[in-house]
């Protein structure tokens, strides 16, 4: 995020242009999480589609009124400790004048919020995807509600709030590479761990289902994720906001090519999953970087993640964890490599004067990225993975066997993402009566 | 009466159907089917998994003939289904004892 703004003579005042701009990159960031519950969705088989759908969509539910009631205090409140924010005024958004300003900046606080909320959102959902086909609806939504408590809340301060250890050490993260990216890939290999792998994995086939949904929900996940990052910087009064946005399109491009010659050389074939998770593994490496790098380093960053991602991938069948749609592959090494890149590729001439490596800087950056990026995916690793052990021992993770291999939808949702088949519903002259209703809901007899 | 059935490659249906109307069918069952003879499947790459597919696309057509056109019909399917390539298919006849026409009830020939 941009440091506020420090002239010391005139106080900022509220600019209609950059509210209006963050209130429509709010939006876009939203938009970023049916995204990925399409981009998660098309790559599980048809009978856990749903179930991939909803582990993201509940979080819209569940981290928006976590967010209101406590969240934003515990981010962005007045520090202790270094480690954790509080601020009673900002608890259920209660006591917030509507032109009261972002401190040092020319947005309402209001406007600042609402941004931050859609980042706690898509968050978690991102875990989910490590965690197909086999968690109980129930234990995810109460897994949602712990983690961004106890892990989410805390890291977004350590990182963005005043006073936090990451943010005061002067680690770079423009838009969320540690503690959206890196932390939740932590969390996902954290949990993976725990709860173990799919019934037949490495074993049965488990093709994506829909790669037009996986395409789609990539092209959509592009294009919200302009808000998030050029958003970032909470306006574009110097130019870094519309850097970033450039570099965000750049390293993306990039990334597709990166990944698409590696999948050819290797593999013999361009896929259409390749391009899609190619331009991910772009975004993902960009978010903490776009805003201190050049263009030309936005193309470096985006090819080295496009290739290294695509390695990645591979890693989970070596070592048999089962990291389902590679969330640890593409994000946490994604968010890594953004994160350690920036100490390489910084110029100097971007949101902040310190040059990396390539650029005349020292090692300092580099040392600091480091920090940043250990002491979160440590920190998440260790605490996702408690959580996932705690909630299996009482209440348990994953559904039964059973219901895993005939699809979770249909215990877990009572519903199934396609009809396939176009026969029958025509009996109503002479087919049996509908089954007794159960309580509270009507019955009627669907053959398939 | 005889059952004429062929599996063969999707893409050579609407010639196979052709070739039928041509002959003098009035009708006939198509269905979506998968499986394999010595054309063995392929295989696909996802995020560099390999994944073989054993089965492969078929189409599966049905038509009820006269005894005496059954051996015809079988040439005319064979004709328009061949591509020379490994997979085209099989086509085999079996004997039908009865056959009703559901809307008028008439049975045998008259009902095809």
């Amino acid at each position: 995020m941009a440091p506020a703004i420090t002239l010391a003579a005139e106080a900022p005042t509220l600019s209609a242009a950059n509210t209006g701009f963050m209130l429509i990159c709010s939006a876009l960031v939203m938009l970023m999480t049916p995204a990925l519950a399409f981009f998660y969705g098309g790559m599980v088989r048809v009978k856990s589609t749903l179930n991939m759908l909803m582990m993201s969509f509940i979080s819209l539910g569940i981290v928006t009124v976590l967010w209101v009631l406590y969240g934003f205090s515990m981010a962005f409140g007045t520090d202790s400790g270094s480690l954790i924010g509080w601020n009673s005024d900002w608890v259920g958004l209660s006591n917030i004048g509507l032109t009261e300003l972002w401190d040092g900046y020319t947005i309402p606080v209001f406007v600042f919020l609402v941004f931050q909320m859609m980042f706690a959102i898509l968050t978690p959902a991102l875990i989910s995807g490590a965690l197909a086909d086999r968690v109980k609806f129930t234990a995810w939504a109460l897994f949602v509600a712990l983690w961004v408590t106890v892990v989410y809340f805390p890291v977004a301060h350590w990182v963005w709030g005043a006073g936090g250890w990451a943010f005061e050490l002067g680690v770079i993260d423009f838009a969320g590479g540690t503690a959206v990216h890196i932390n939740a890939g932590a969390a996902a290999l954290g949990v993976i761990l725990v709860i173990g792998k799919r019934v037949g994995f490495k074993r049965d086939p488990m093709r994506p289902h829909s790669l037009p949904l996986v395409m789609l929900g990539a092209g959509l996940l592009w294009f919200g994720w302009f808000g998030f990052n050029a958003g970032s910087w909470l306006g574009n009064d110097d130019g870094v906001g519309a850097l970033m946005f450039v570099n965000t399109q750049v390293a993306t491009g990039a990334a597709v090519l990166g990944w698409l010659a590696y999948e050819k050389i290797r593999h013999g074939a361009f896929t259409t999953l390749g391009a899609a998770s190619g331009a991910v593994s772009g975004l993902v490496a960009i978010t903490p970087a776009g805003g201190a790098v050049s263009p030309l380093g936005a193309i470096a960053i985006g090819l080295i993640a496009g290739v290294v991602c695509a390695m990645a991938v591979g890693l989970k069948y070596k070592f048999g964890y089962d990291d389902s749609l590679d969330v640890v592959g593409v994000h946490m090494v994604g968010g890594i490599l953004g994160s350690l890149l920036i100490g390489f590729f910084a110029t100097g001439k971007g949101q902040s004067d310190v040059a990396g490596l390539f650029y005349g800087g020292g090692l300092d950056q580099l040392w600091k990225q480091c920090a940043g990026v250990f002491g979160v995916l440590a920190y998440s690793l260790v605490v996702s993975a408690v959580l996932a052990f705690l909630l299996d021992r009482t209440i348990g993770m994953r559904v039964s066997e059973d219901v895993e291999v005939a699809g979770i939808d249909q215990a877990e949702h009572a519903e199934t993402a396609y009809d396939f088949s176009g026969a029958g519903g025509g009996a109503a002259r002479t087919g049996t009566l509908p089954a007794t209703p159960v309580a509270g809901a009507q019955s009627k007899k669907v053959d398939a | 009466m005889k059952l004429i059935t062929a599996v063969v490659k999707p893409h050579r249906l609407d010639e196979i159907k052709e070739a039928l109307q041509t002959f003098g069918v009035h009708g006939l069952t198509v269905t979506e089917a998968s499986g394999y003879g010595r054309q063995r499947g392929h295989t696909e790459v996802y995020r560099g998994a390999e994944y073989t597919v054993d089965l492969v696309p078929k189409i599966r057509i049905e038509v009820l003939v006269e005894d005496d056109d059954a051996e015809q019909l079988i040439e005319v399917v064979v004709k328009a289904a061949r591509t020379g390539k490994i997979g085209d298919g099989k086509v085999w006849s079996i004997p039908v004892d009865t056959a009703v026409r559901v809307r008028t009830g008439e049975r045998g020939p008259d009902a095809l």
